[in-house]
This record gives C-alpha cells, structure tokens and sequence, in this order.
C-alpha cells in the first residue's frame, strides 16, 4: 500500500482550470466577432486566422528555446486568447505582415520575454496593438464602413478582402471610411451639432453599427461577469467613469465635445472594458484597486480621445495604467479579517 | 429558545460535501484491538508525564500519566490490562513523526477502576472544578487538543460576551459532530451547562451548519423542553464556518484581532465533543479515553461514525469499517481540506482525532500540474481571512518574505480555499507554509546572529582590555631598566594583585555575586523574550533552562545572603510548609472578589429595579456569603502568620523566593503562551503578545505581593518592617552600594600603584614614602566604615522580621565580621608580599630578613587566638576558617545575644565562611587561568581552600540543623 503523502487541501474544484478560464474569454468574444464580420466583411476573420496561426507558432518557437513543455503550454489557451483580442481588435483589412508583427511582438516581447504566462507587466494584445499603431499609421486608420453609407454601396467579398489583406486592393478606397471617433477628432473647427449632420462617420448608420459591435461585446462581458471569470469592478468602473467624464465634460462645453453615449458605444469601449481591462494577469488585484484601475483606465480613454493625437485610447489607457497596478495594489489592499484597518504602502514593521 | 442573528463572513467556498456515505450506518463500536497505543503528547503543549512503567496493570480509566506543568494534560487508560511497552512509536503527525506512546494490551475484561463523579459541582469552587476537569484529560476535541481547563482560565481575562458551542463541521465528509449531537444530545446540553457555569458568559450559542437537520431537530426539541438559553445558530454551509474565527464572526459579527484570542474579546469557544467530554467526567466520572471519530472515503466498503477508544490503531479501524485495501490510495487524517496524510495505519486513533478518510484514487486524485499563476483572482474571492492570495504566492514564490509579512501572510489560516479554487491548481497552502517556517527561521536566525554578535564585541572589548594593560605593563618594565631576567615573570602576581584585593567583606562579595546573578537573570530573560518573539522553540527550552537555573542560583544566593544576616530565630522556615496556606489564602481572596463582582451586578440590577425581591435576596445571599467568604480570608490570614509564627520565618529570602517563583510561572507561561500561539495562529503581531504576557506576568506578580503583604503585615509585632519600609531602605542601600564600589576601586587603585611600585624596583622605604600606602589605609578604612553602615542597613532590606534584641546584635556581628575581614585582608597581603619576593628571586634569608614573615607570623597567631577564643565560645573550634573576634564586641554579643542568637551568629559565620573560600577558589581560579606557570602551587592552594569550604559548609549544615530543632 503506497500512501501519498500531500499537504492538504487535498481536494480542487473540479473542471475550472486556467484552460477553461481562457476558453470561456474566447467563447465570449463570439458575439462581438459575428457582428463585426457581419457589418465589415470577412477581414475580421481572416485576420483571426492569421492572428491564431501567428500566436502559437511564435508560442511554440519561444517555448522550445526556453526547453519548455510546447504541448502543455499551448495547451492553456493564453497564446490564442492574445491573438483573438488582437484579431478583433485591428482594422479588418490591414495587411497581413501588420498582424504578424502585433502578435508576434505581444508574444514574444511583452509575454515571453517576461517569463511566459503570469509574468507579464503588460497587456501583451494592447502591447502589439500599440506597436503597429505607432508604427503603421495609414493602414491602422483604415476602417471599413458600413454598406449603407460607403461609396461602393457593398461589403467587401471573401476574395476582395483575402486580396486587401495579402496583396492590394485598388478599389479599397471605395469601402473605407474612417471610425466616428476618427471622425469626430477631425471635425477641426466645426461645433458637436455640425459635425454630427455633416461628417459622413457621424451619420446614424455608422454610429448604429458601432453601437450594434458595443452591445454584442457586453453581451459576451456579462456572460464573463455570470461565469465569474471576471469581478464587474473594474468593466463597471471604467464605463462609469468614462460615463462621468463625457458627462461632465459635455455639460462644461456641449459645442466641443461628444455625448456621453457617444463615448460608450463607439470605439472599443465595451470591448476594452470587458474584454482588455479586465486582462487579469496585468491589472490590479484588490477589488478597490480594480476600481481604481478600471476608472484611470477610463479617464486616460477620454483625455486621449478629446486631446490626444489618436482617435481612441483604449490601449494606451491600458498600458498606462498596466504601469500603475502594482502601485495600486499595494494601496489598496483589503482589511484582512482581524485588523482594524488595510495596510497600506509597502511599510514593514507596521502593524495595526 | 431565542434564535441568534447570523452574520457573514467573505469568501468561503462549497465543496461537495461527501457527508451522506459515512451516515448510512449507525454508530458502531469497533472490538478491542490488539494494543492501545496512547502518545503522551495528545494536546497542545507539554507531553503528559508518564505514572506507569512496564509491567504495570492497569484498569479502565485509571490515571497513566499526569500532566507536567501548566499547559499540559492527564492521559487515562482507555481499557484495563497490562502497559506493555513505553517507547517511541509512530503517531498521527503531518510529517509522521513518532513520539513517546505509553502501549497497553488490553486484558480483555473492560474492568473500570473505580469512579468518582463530581456531583455537587455547583457547590465547589470554580478552581476546583476546572482541577477536576484537568485531571480527567480533557482537551479540546475540535482541532488543536488545548487543555479545556487553560482555555476556560483564559476565559476569564475579560467579561465574557458569548460563550460559543462549534457543532458548525464544515469539512466535507466529517460527520462525527452530527453523529455526536443525534446520540448524546442530553450530554451535549448538560455540558454546556456546566461550562457555562464555570465561565457565565451572557449568550450561549450553539453554532451549527444547516446541512445537519436531524441534529438541529434533535437540539431544537430538547432546548425548547428544557427552556434553555441556550441559542441555536443555525449558519449556512460554507467552508470554513467551522474555522473558530470564521464562527465567532458568523454569530457575533465581531472579528478576533490579528495575534489575538478570542477570550479577549470576550469569546469563548468549545467544540461540542469537549462539552460531552465535560458532562461525562462531571457526570459519570468518566475521564476522557473514547471519541466519536468518522471513518469515511471510497476505499471503505463501510464507511460509518464510531466511538473509538484513544490509542485504537487506524489499522484496525480500517479493518473494522471492511477497507479495500487495493482502492486505497490516500490515507488522510481529518476532512479533505484541512487535514493530513498518514503513511502507515499503525498510528493510533488520539484525542484529536475526527476522521479518517481512506480515499480511492478517483476520490482525491494526484493534484494536476501546477501553471502560472494568472492572477484571476479567484483565491482572493475565496479567502475568508481577506488575504490576496495572488500576491502572497509572488511573493513567497520569490522570498520577498517582509512583503509577505506586510500582506498579513501570518493571518493565512490555512484552510485551503484558495488552493481549492485556483485554476491553475496552484499548491498556495503549501507555498504559504512553507514561507511561513522560512520567516520563523530568519528571525530565530537574526536572534542568533546578534547574540554572537554580542559574544564578539564582549570578547573584543576583552582583548583590547588585555592588550592595553600588557601595553602598559611593558612601557613599565621598560622604565623600569630591564635589569632582573626574571621580569616576565612578575607580569603574573602584577595580573593578579588587582583580582586578589584582600579586602574581601563575605556579604558584600555575595551582594555583588547576587547582582551578577541578577543581571544575568535579567539578560537570560530578555533573550528569552526574545525567542519568544521570534518563536523559536528550541531557544525558548533551552533559555527557559538557563532562567530557571539562574534563577536558582540568585535565589540560593539571596538566601545565603539573608542567613549571613543575624535573625533571632531560625530563618529556615520551609516554604513548602507554608505553600499550602497560601494556596488556600489565594483561593479565598478569589472568591471574596467573585462574590464581590456578583453582589455588585446584582446590586446594579437592583437599583434598575428595586422592586424585585428575588434580587433583594440575591443581594442578601451574596452578602452573607461574601462575609462568610472574608471572614475564611481572616482566619486563613491569620492562620499564616500563626503557622509560620513558631518558627518566626516570613523571612526576605523566603519572600524573594516566592516572587522568584512567581515569574518562573510567568515566564512558563509565556512561554506557552508564544508556543500556543505558533502553533494555532503562526500570526506575526508579537507586540501585541508581549503586551499580553508582561501584563499577565504582572497580575502574577500582583498577585504574590498581595499574598505576601497580608502576610507581613499580619505577622507577629516583632517583625519590625514591612515591604514598603525594604523599599524605603533599598534607597539607602542602594547609595550605600555605590559608595563601597567608589571605596573598594579607590583601594584597588591604591594597591595596584603600590605594587607597580614595588615592580619598579623600589624598596620599601620608597614606598613608604609614596602617598599611596597612606590613601590605600585611608581607602580601606572608609570601605570598613561604609560596609559597616551597610551591614547596619542589611537586616532592615534583608530580614523584615529581626526582633528588637536583633539589630544590635547584628551591629555587633558585622562590626566583628569587619574587623575580621581586615584582619584577614592583613594576612593576605602578607603572604602576597611574600610571595612577590619570592618571585622576585629574593632568596629565603632575604625573605626572612623582610619584614613580611614576622608580620605573617604575627597575623597568623593573632588568627589562631581569636579562633580559639572564638571556639571555646561556640564549640566550632575545630573550623579552620573561623575569625578572629575583638573581645569587647564578643563581650557585648555575649551579653545581648539569646542563646538562639549564638548559634545564629555561628551559622552566619560559617556561612561567610564558606563564601569566602568559595571566593577564594573563583580567585585562585582566575589566577591559574592567567599564570600557568604557577599552576601546581596554585592548585594545592585550590585544593586546601576547598578543604576549608567543604568544612565550613559541613559545619553549617550541622548548625542549621540544631538551630531548626530549637
Ligand atoms: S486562483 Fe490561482 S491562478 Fe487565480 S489568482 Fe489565485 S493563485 Fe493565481
Ligand atoms: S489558506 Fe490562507 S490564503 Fe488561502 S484562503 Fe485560506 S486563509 Fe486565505
């Protein structure tokens, strides 16, 4: 009789392993991905497929010259939640090589060169995002218009967007329009009211399509919030405090600036808050410090948005406050049962 | 019934709760096995002490072993038969350790020993009946096996709010408490009855999860019928509920401060087999050697609730409920969360013992491979201490241990929530042990580094200290003119001329010898302190070692010293003989302020409602019973003093020794204290600890001064001070102390420029003319004058009860001790000379032509005169050391002093006497460290003082022997 000697607990919560977390995200951003692809074409898709290929071939490469276990790490389906994020994320017909390089940047430099899954500092999808934004400006601005009000009156086919993405597609011109936000901050001199009647990406058919995109990502967030993979404190945080900011600032100078809808249904608002923010191994643990990072996260989306030199803000926001979390955490950790008080800061010694 | 209010605590997590399979079957009673196996260390602290030897027999129920000090346990013997072996055998241990287990084989006949119930435990006293209780082995039966009566003392630091009954069992698979609670449901209530008697907390409630309703129903109908107030809370399952802090926060709201315990917020704890425990040894008499232990998990085909007998093997019990020995895979000790493996059956079944889970492999599978930690969160939602178990990983993971601190790690109370619900089956618990034992262990480690850092400074100071006096020496010969080659060697009587003063005063030296002591004491004391802090059990032992022996050693120093001091009547009144009156005075003194308290609430209630003539009649019987319980207090008072009066013995010493004893008590229990708090809490918030053990150790200390006041002051008229008037004294004795150490350097001083003179080459005439002879004299007569005063001074701080005759007999003595000490000190420094010129190569005529011989000679015969003197006084003719005695002092002793006086004044000669030869040895001692080329003379002389000691003390010990038969 060979008697196993183990610390206890003895027993684990059967069936929740860190696979099914990262499965249960990827499921969750289906929603989301069958309204894009459904307003904006197949890029979104073909950009996935790139986008997963990518990911677990630099995975794997990186894993075998760390002599890791290849096969159990793929396995934890932290490679392909980052390309999803990524795939959705991007504009959907960027060339292929803009995909290559953001996953394979957030891969191998912000993931794995950290030391792998858990060890990151930084969101590595928000990584890469940001790497081909700086570095390629045009094709990252190139967003797909709706059918209704784009040029060609038509969505791109399968062939045409597999010819936008891998060659060149001269009549792209003919589908592109920019973002609303990207609208809005090029309204240049023009007031809220006119720019809203004039711009073409501020018409209601283009608003309608992002805010059809938004919903279907907090359709896919609240299932996370129902399975508890992730807490509602920082998705509620930072759409209340984006919410608050519009609000604000929109009552300050109603001329200059967007509603507060406006800002909680364009861009990747939903998707950010639900899906990006909420990245567990680079944001903050506390309740109160997800808070607080949910709501930095939120005030830098709009300062970027109103006064930065990008339409949105989002990934910024996120690697910006990626920096702060471990600040943040260790202000806001929670009173242990038995102390008066939470200890804040990192003074040893004190007690209470 | 009332129905408590439930609170809530955060986290917690629902495990399956597997508690159906072991409640199929009835209790069962497993057949006697073949040996009981019984470790003497059931319980928290110290192992019991075995009463039996090999051989013995034994029967049900009979004491085998007893407790060995404060926090400690008695162990019966759970069948009758014969003690078949004491020896070290496997127990139940995490890391399957053995332990000393006293194995009986049971004779098969069951027979009981006889039993002695305690039926009228509403009329004895609190203190007895929690004696009772310790006696009968009980422990705490939850988890930890804390010696019940300990607890309930505790529980009495503060007014206890809520007197808390865990029935909660929220470890899946265990359901020994249900089974428990469903079969002795009278027991359970009865016991907490007599526990709530013992503590009269405001609420009793039983705290219970809502997955065992028959138990609830079963306490429900019987609460209701017996209109109890006791409370039933009936709380939702969740691990940990059951955990003592989550309890308590579940039924009061309240949280137990971080390093604290329960009864200092006023919560008291007991887990409902303890109460059945109670009930049966109050009851029936039974003590403790049985338990309801749940046998449980897939590799039993049985699976069931028994009532074992302690020291049953798990083997056989394995056996009994039909185990499938291939389906065996795990082997665990307690529920799945919490408890530990076994790598052997042959561990016996203890009083702790709730469970055992033979589990199949599909049961409680090998724990899959542990991943990254992704910060999910999870764990934290888990954790019902608050805790971030994430960051607590990362930092154990990469030994930030003071980050971990700073998160509160040693608030983790290792229940395994987080462990459960990880994602990435990450081992936390074991993680946080393990930085745990890492932090224990830097700060035993830092304890140690700064001790030898200590060691190395002293030893440093010393060094350079050697340095510079051979330094100086040198630049001295040099002056000198290196005319003699024997030079060298008068570096070795220069060495010893400053440790061999010859103005040696006996008490003094013991004063001084005391002081030593005491600050060893002290600094023994405060590393022990220290340990404590740092929790490092083997350092607490090992000082708790050397404080006791210290102490030991001041205390037989102090005594020594108090007997050099004249008492009129003998001092050696034995301290046991009066331990029991006082035990008796404490326990009355107890009562009278029980009473009190009780008369005062009552009296409140009454001004609220003046009315109630129930209350009148409380008030009235509690007055009654509070005068009854201080006229007792009186009688015992002054019973004290009356049997102590015959011998007229409240002597200092005896005193100090009592204190002594008391913060040996003190410290014991600190040490407990910390030990306790190690194992349960292994929480960081010393301080607060500290706090706690010097306040206890202060109420102890209260608590002597009260026992002993009453008695000082109750003593006969005679006894002339009191504590207050020592106080006043310690003052002056004080400044008086100081003044000999200023007098005695000055001497020192004196001497050494006197002999570095000598060393110089100067003669005698030189000398002479030299200031320093005439300030040495003036020095020593100013030292002679102050040890007089202080001598004067001694029997006041020393010896509270000298009679009136006794002081100036004591002005005598010391007058007579002085003269005899300069006396001595003139031989001394005669044969020092001699030596010196001996050294000095200075052939014997030479020798003999100075002038030192003749004055050896002319001390020696003075000495031997006195002696004689002195002996056909006292008949101690025959002790060599004994001193010379001026005839008018002797003339005046002869007059005043009694014939008791008389062999007083010999014991505390004899007494001086053997210090002084004890002295003399230490000397001589130092002396051959630093002069081993004088070695052989040295150790003769060791030898002959030796001689003198052992004669001294022999003599001694015969004069204290008639002096107690007078
Ligand atoms: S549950 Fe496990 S994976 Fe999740 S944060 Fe806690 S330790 Fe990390
Ligand atoms: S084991 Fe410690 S850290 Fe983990 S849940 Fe329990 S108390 Fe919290």
């Amino acid at each position: 009789m060979a008697l196993l000697r183990i610390t206890s607990p003895h027993t684990q919560r059967a069936g929740h392993r860190t696979a099914w977390v990262m499965q249960m995200v990827i499921l969750a951003t289906i929603p989301g991905i069958i309204v894009q692809s459904w307003l904006f074409g197949w890029g979104t898709l073909i950009n996935l497929v790139i986008a997963c290929i990518t990911a677990l071939a630099s995975e794997a490469a990186i894993l075998a010259i760390r002599r890791r276990a290849v096969g159990f790490f793929l396995k934890d389906y932290s490679a392909l939640l980052t390309a999803v994020l990524l795939g959705v994320a991007l504009p959907p017909i960027v060339p292929w090589w803009v995909t290559v390089t953001a996953v394979g940047f957030a891969i191998i430099f912000a993931k794995q060169l950290y030391g792998g899954l858990g060890n990151n500092p930084f969101n590595p999808a928000m990584v890469g995002y940001a790497i081909v934004l700086v570095s390629f400006p045009v094709p990252m601005s190139q967003w797909l218009g709706v059918q209704d009000i784009i040029a060609s009156g038509n969505t791109l086919s399968f062939m045409q967007s597999l010819q936008a993405i891998f060659h060149h597609l001269p009549a792209v011109d003919a589908y592109t329009m920019a973002t609303p936000l990207d609208g809005f901050k090029h309204k240049d001199l023009l007031d809220s009211q006119t720019a809203f009647s004039t711009i073409p990406a501020l018409q209601a058919a283009s608003l309608n399509s992002w805010l059809w995109v938004n919903l279907a990502y907090l359709a896919g967030g609240l299932a996370l919030l129902w399975l508890r993979i992730i807490t509602w404190h920082t998705p509620v945080a930072l759409l209340a405090a984006l919410f608050v900011m519009a609000t604000v600032f929109h009552l300050i100078d109603p001329n200059n600036t967007a509603t507060p809808l406006f800002h909680l249904t364009t861009g990747a608002a939903m998707f950010g808050a639900f899906f990006i923010a909420t990245d567990p191994v680079s944001s903050c643990t506390s309740n109160r410090g997800k808070l607080i990072y949910g709501a930095g996260i939120a005030i830098l989306i709009y300062i970027i948005r109103s006064w930065g030199g990008y339409p949105d803000g989002v990934a910024f926001g996120v690697l910006l406050m990626n920096f702060a979390a471990p600040l943040i955490d260790y202000y806001t950790q929670p009173r242990t049962y038995g102390h008066k008080k939470a200890k804040t800061g990192l003074k040893i010694g004190e007690d209470n | 019934m009332q129905t408590a209010t439930i609170f809530s605590f955060h986290g917690g997590i629902h495990p399956p709760e597997n508690k159906a399979q072991s409640l199929q079957l009835p209790l069962g009673k497993p057949s006697l096995p073949r040996e009981l196996i019984l470790p003497l260390g059931q319980h928290i602290g110290q192992s019991s002490r075995p009463l039996v030897k090999v051989g013995d027999s034994v029967l049900k129920g009979e004491t085998i072993a007893i407790n060995n000090g404060f926090l400690s346990s008695f162990l019966h013997a759970p069948t009758s038969g014969t003690v078949s072996a004491i020896e070290e055998r496997l127990i139940a241990h995490p890391s399957g350790l053995s332990d000393l287990c006293i194995v009986i084989k049971p004779d098969g006949q069951d027979t009981w020993t006889t039993l002695a119930p305690l039926y009228d435990w509403q009329e004895n006293s609190r203190t007895d009946v929690l004696a009772y209780l310790s006696e009968m082995g009980i422990v705490g039966m939850g988890g930890a096996g804390f010696p019940t009566q300990v607890k309930l003392q505790g529980a009495h630091k503060n007014p206890l709010t809520h007197f808390i009954i865990n029935a909660a069992e929220c470890e899946p698979y265990i359901t020994a408490d249900d089974m428990l609670i469903r079969e002795k449901t009278l027991e359970l209530v009865l016991g907490i009855e007599i526990l709530q008697h013992l503590v009269e907390a405001d609420n009793v409630v039983i705290g219970i999860e809502d997955n065992k309703p028959t138990a609830i129903a079963a306490l429900k109908a019987l609460i209701t019928q017996r209109k109890s107030k006791i409370q039933l809370a009936v709380v939702p399952t969740k691990y940990p509920s059951g955990g003592e802090k989550q309890l308590i926060q579940l039924l009061t709201g309240k949280e137990v401060p971080s390093g604290q315990y329960p009864a200092d917020i006023g919560i008291l704890c007991q887990n409902v087999g303890t109460c059945v425990a109670v009930h049966d040894s109050i009851y029936l008499g039974k003590p403790l050697i049985s338990r309801f232990t749940t046998l449980t998990g897939d590799a039993l085909n049985a699976p069931q609730n028994v009532e074992v007998l302690l020291g049953t093997p798990v083997a056989h019990l394995l056996d009994y409920a039909d185990s499938a020995a291939d389906k065996l895979h795990r082997l665990v000790m307690g529920g799945p969360m919490m408890g530990y493996t076994l790598d052997s059956a042959a561990v016996p079944i203890v009083k702790t013992s709730n469970c055992i889970l033979a589990a199949s492999k599909k049961e409680l599978p090998a724990p899959a491979p542990e991943q990254a930690c992704i910060r999910c969160g999870m764990c934290e939602q888990a954790c019902p201490a608050s805790l971030l178990p994430q960051q607590l990983l990362w930092f154990s993971k990469s030994q930030e241990h003071e980050k971990a601190e700073h998160h509160n790690l040693f608030d983790c109370i290792e229940c395994g929530a987080c462990s459960y619900v990880c994602p990435s089956s990450i081992p936390l618990v074991q993680y946080y042990r393990h930085s745990k034992s890492s932090i224990r262990e830097a700060r035993e480690s830092n304890v140690k580094a700064d001790l030898a850092k200590q060691r190395f400074e002293a030893r440093k100071a010393r060094q350079d200290a050697e340095a510079a006096e051979k330094e100086a020496k040198r630049l001295a010969r040099q002056k000198a003119a290196p005319s003699k080659s024997a030079g060298d060697k008068k570096a070795a009587p220069a060495k010893v001329a400053p440790t061999a003063a010859p103005i040696s005063d006996d008490t003094k030296k013991l004063k001084v010898d005391i002081a030593i002591g005491k600050s060893k004491l002290k600094k023994l004391q405060k590393q022990l302190l220290e340990a404590q802090e740092a929790e490092h059990v083997e350092d607490i032992n090992a000082l708790q070692l050397h404080v006791s022996e210290q102490e030991k050693n001041v205390a037989s120093l102090e005594e020594q010293l108090a007997k050099t001091a004249p008492a009129a009547t003998p001092a050696q009144a034995p301290a046991a003989a009066k331990a029991p009156v006082s035990d008796e005075l404490k326990k009355a003194k107890i009562d009278v302020a029980l009473i009190g308290v009780k008369l005062k609430k009552v009296q409140k209630q009454l001004e609220a409602t003046p009315d109630d003539q129930e209350l009148k009649d409380k008030v009235a019987s509690f007055e009654a019973d509070l005068s009854k319980a201080q006229a007792a207090l009186s009688a015992l008072g002054a019973s004290t003093p009356a049997a102590a009066a015959p011998k007229a013995a409240i002597s200092d010493d005896l005193k100090k020794l009592k204190i002594d004893a008391a913060i040996a008590k003190a410290a014991v229990k600190k040490v407990e204290k910390a030990l306790k708090k190690a194992e349960e809490i292994q929480a960081p918030e010393i301080d607060a600890i500290r706090q706690q053990l010097q306040e206890a150790q202060k109420r102890a200390d209260d608590l002597e001064k009260a026992l002993l006041n009453p008695v000082s002051t109750a003593a006969q008229p005679t006894a002339k001070t009191n504590e207050t008037a020592t106080n006043l004294d310690a003052d002056a004795a004080k400044k008086r102390k100081i003044d000999l150490a200023i007098a005695k350097a000055g001497i020192k001083k004196a001497e050494k420029n006197i002999a570095l003179l000598k060393e110089q080459g100067k003669d005698e005439a030189e000398i002479k003319a030299s200031e320093w002879p005439q300030k040495l004299i003036e020095a020593q007569n100013k030292l002679a004058a102050l040890e007089k005063e202080q001598e004067t001074a001694a029997p006041i701080t020393t010896a509270p009860t000298v009679s009136p005759a006794a002081p100036a007999d004591a002005d005598a003595a010391k007058k007579r001790k002085i003269d005899l000490a300069i006396a001595k000190a003139g031989i001394k420094k005669a044969e020092k000379n001699i030596t010196l010129l001996k050294e000095q190569g200075k052939d014997e005529a030479e020798i003999k032509a100075s002038e030192w011989p003749q004055k050896l000679a002319d001390a020696q015969d003075k000495l031997a005169t006195l002696e004689k003197e002195q002996g056909a006084n006292s008949d101690t003719a025959t002790v060599k050391s004994a001193k010379p005695e001026p005839k008018q002092v002797e003339a005046k002793a002869e007059s005043i002093a009694t014939p008791e006086a008389d062999v007083a004044t010999q014991v505390k000669k004899q007494k001086i006497a053997a210090a002084m030869a004890k002295a003399q040895i230490n000397k001589l001692t130092k002396r051959l460290e630093s002069a081993p080329e004088d070695a052989e003379y040295i150790q003769q002389e060791i030898e002959a003082t030796r001689q003198k000691q052992q004669d001294a003390e022999a003599l001694l010990a015969q004069l204290t022997h008639s002096q107690d038969n007078t």
